[in-house]
């Protein structure tokens, strides 16, 4: 086993885009005035050379990068997801997306979790936004040992990439040896049939606490981790449809547009089963301590094992 | 540019004119003025100031342009074509299902195109984004972007020309198509964008202002700009709306339409005329 490491995402991601950086001379990193915090600034530290910083102007910083990319460089553009993804999305959209461009768009300080800036800074839509675009592949790594593997696995990717960074420290829970990333592939972290527990980002780790708790209970679930919202899992998620028959969804994004509405679409086509979605109830959110915050929303472990039972009639 | 030299590129104009009219009119839709007000500045970066290859389009240290103001395509293909990207025959399909040239320019299916745009203000973030690289990499070659005069009311224009400045990219030559006219009428009655020489400059460029459709000037200003050190140029390019079709000139009805069967004749004839007394 490697170590248990409590860490945010963020940190991970700007110590992966360093790794890279040693054996691939193409990538350079562009950030919005916003290094510190979405951790881009450890890579203008060690590569001053190649980390652009754009000014407070997202939607020119996402156009360089495809102007950029067309001359060989695989950028990663980096601000708040509210930032790189809400307001450069049509960026995104025309520039990178259409012309599938090799650029990764990185969104920091996403979900609910960013805690006391509050409601304008807590984007809740950058999932929906993006995995809305074709060409686009929607990454959101639970732990620093799936950032780390995500950040190797998109710059290997020719193609537009979106990666959701977290703010807030989790603990890892990918640590066994076994452990394999890749985009687009979901992992199974606790088997079970009674009832499959989809998850995705910090969601992945109070998914797997819950499961503990109901096993304590009698109630035997599967846990799936779903790193990869954009292509999604099919044959991983109707196989664990057909298995348990009930699934339940979390992630910390609007209800409205993201895992909970992937997976409920696939389902409804490909082998349709009750399934109950945990996330934000299309509310925006407040200024509190993050914890705090994840708990009023429903976003723990104590609201996934509720939720289960009400599923199973329990 | 000599006397012979600056005649075939008011030969190579005339024929780019027609083809606008060509592709719009069979295409029955598209933006023609725009087009043709840009006719001379197309045909001078393709045929006289542009190191480019049609037989090898991605060569790495070509000089690259972008077509900011997307919509102008028509203008753009004939351009292309005329200089041997593809053939002239493609602009009889333009904006037809399953055409190479689309409604507005993509990198990915049309040769000689090299970023792909149509909604504004982002054409001149990647062209940015390209001189960039080019610095980085030591490169020599020279990134050319055009844009409206209209749609330098995008705030990301202005944000694209702080950091091209900012980050002194003297390899980026910015051309505005000041034709004074855009869709909803003129651009002094809609957000009164002027003076944009003076706010390039205050945005830290060096600015030369022209007549857009004059070889001479168009020369001198895209010498000027390749002798500029330290700072990104913009040349502000003074043109006629709809230049070449009577009915068009500074009409803002055809920024953005097709003619019908009798003024596409007509418009032809007077095209048509034009080349034959500039082939005398």
């Amino acid at each position: 086993m490697a170590e248990m490491i409590k860490k945010a995402t963020r940190e991970s991601f700007g110590e992966a885009l360093i790794e890279l950086a040693k054996t691939n001379e193409n990538i350079v990193v562009l950030d919005a005035d916003l290094a510190a915090a979405t951790k881009t600034g450890v890579f203008k530290k060690a590569y001053p050379e190649r980390f652009i910083d754009c000014g407070i102007a997202e939607c020119n910083m996402v156009s360089i990068a495809a102007g950029l990319s067309t001359c060989g460089k695989i950028p990663f553009a980096a601000s708040f997801a509210m930032f790189s993804a809400g307001r450069a999305f049509e960026q995104v959209r025309n520039s990178v997306c259409y012309p599938k461009l090799n650029v990764k768009i990185v969104g920091s300080h996403a979900g609910i979790s960013v805690g006391e800036d509050g409601a304008t800074h807590q984007c809740c839509e950058d999932i929906a936004l993006m995995r809305a675009i074709p060409n686009m592949t929607v990454i959101n790594p639970c732990d620093h040992y799936e950032m780390v593997a995500a950040v190797k696995a998109m710059a290997e990717k020719n193609g537009p990439c979106y990666v959701r960074l977290g703010r807030l420290a989790v603990e890892s829970v990918n640590n066994n040896d076994d452990y394999k990333f890749e985009i687009g592939k979901g992992i199974t972290l606790k088997d079970g049939d009674d009832i499959t527990i989809v998850a995705t980002g910090l969601m992945v780790q109070e998914a797997v606490k819950a499961a503990k708790v109901l096993e304590a209970e009698g109630i035997n679930a599967r846990v799936l981790n779903i790193h990869t919202i954009k292509p999604l899992d099919e044959e991983l998620i109707v196989k664990a449809a057909k298995e348990t028959g009930r699934i339940v969804t979390c992630e910390e994004h609007n209800v409205i547009g993201g895992l909970g509405e992937a997976v409920s679409s696939l389902l409804c086509e490909k082998c349709p089963v009750p399934v109950k979605k945990i996330g934000v109830n299309d509310v925006f959110g407040h200024s509190g301590p993050a914890v705090d915050l994840l708990k009023e929303f429903g976003l723990s472990a104590e609201n996934i094992v509720k939720t289960v039972k009400e599923v199973l009639g329990k | 540019m000599n006397a012979t030299e600056k005649q075939q590129l008011k030969i190579t104009a005339a024929k780019v004119r027609l083809n606008i009219i060509e592709g719009v009119f069979n295409a029955k839709s598209g933006h023609p003025g725009g087009s043709l007000s840009a006719a001379e500045i197309f045909t001078y970066l393709y045929f006289k100031e542009m190191n480019i290859d049609p037989a090898n389009p991605k060569c790495e240290n070509r000089d690259r342009f972008v077509l900011s103001k997307g919509h102008c395509a028509p203008g753009y293909y004939a351009a292309l074509a005329e200089r041997g990207f593809f053939s002239t025959e493609e602009i009889k399909s333009l904006r037809h299902i399953g055409a190479m040239l689309q409604g507005h320019p993509d990198m990915k299916g049309t040769p000689g195109v090299d970023m792909s745009s149509g909604s504004l203000g982002q054409g001149i973030s990647c062209a940015v984004g390209m001189a960039l690289a080019g610095k980085m990499d030591k490169k020599d070659y020279r990134v050319y972007t055009l844009l409206g005069d209209g749609e330098t009311e995008e705030g990301q224009v202005w944000e694209a020309a702080m950091f091209a400045a900012h980050k002194k990219l003297d390899n980026l030559c910015v051309i505005v198509d000041h034709n004074g006219l855009q869709i909803d009428g003129p651009i002094a009655e809609v957000a009164g964008p002027d003076p944009l020489d003076e706010k390039f400059k205050a945005f830290g460029f060096e600015v030369i202002t022209i007549n857009g459709n004059c070889f001479d000037e168009i020369e001198k200003a895209f010498d000027f700009a390749k002798s500029v050190e330290g700072k990104p140029v913009a040349i502000i390019a003074n043109t006629i709306k709809g230049k070449g079709v009577s009915y068009m000139e500074n009409n803002v009805s055809w920024h953005g339409a097709a003619p019908n069967k009798d003024q596409y004749e007509v418009a032809m004839a007077e095209l048509r005329a034009n080349l034959e007394e500039l082939m005398k």
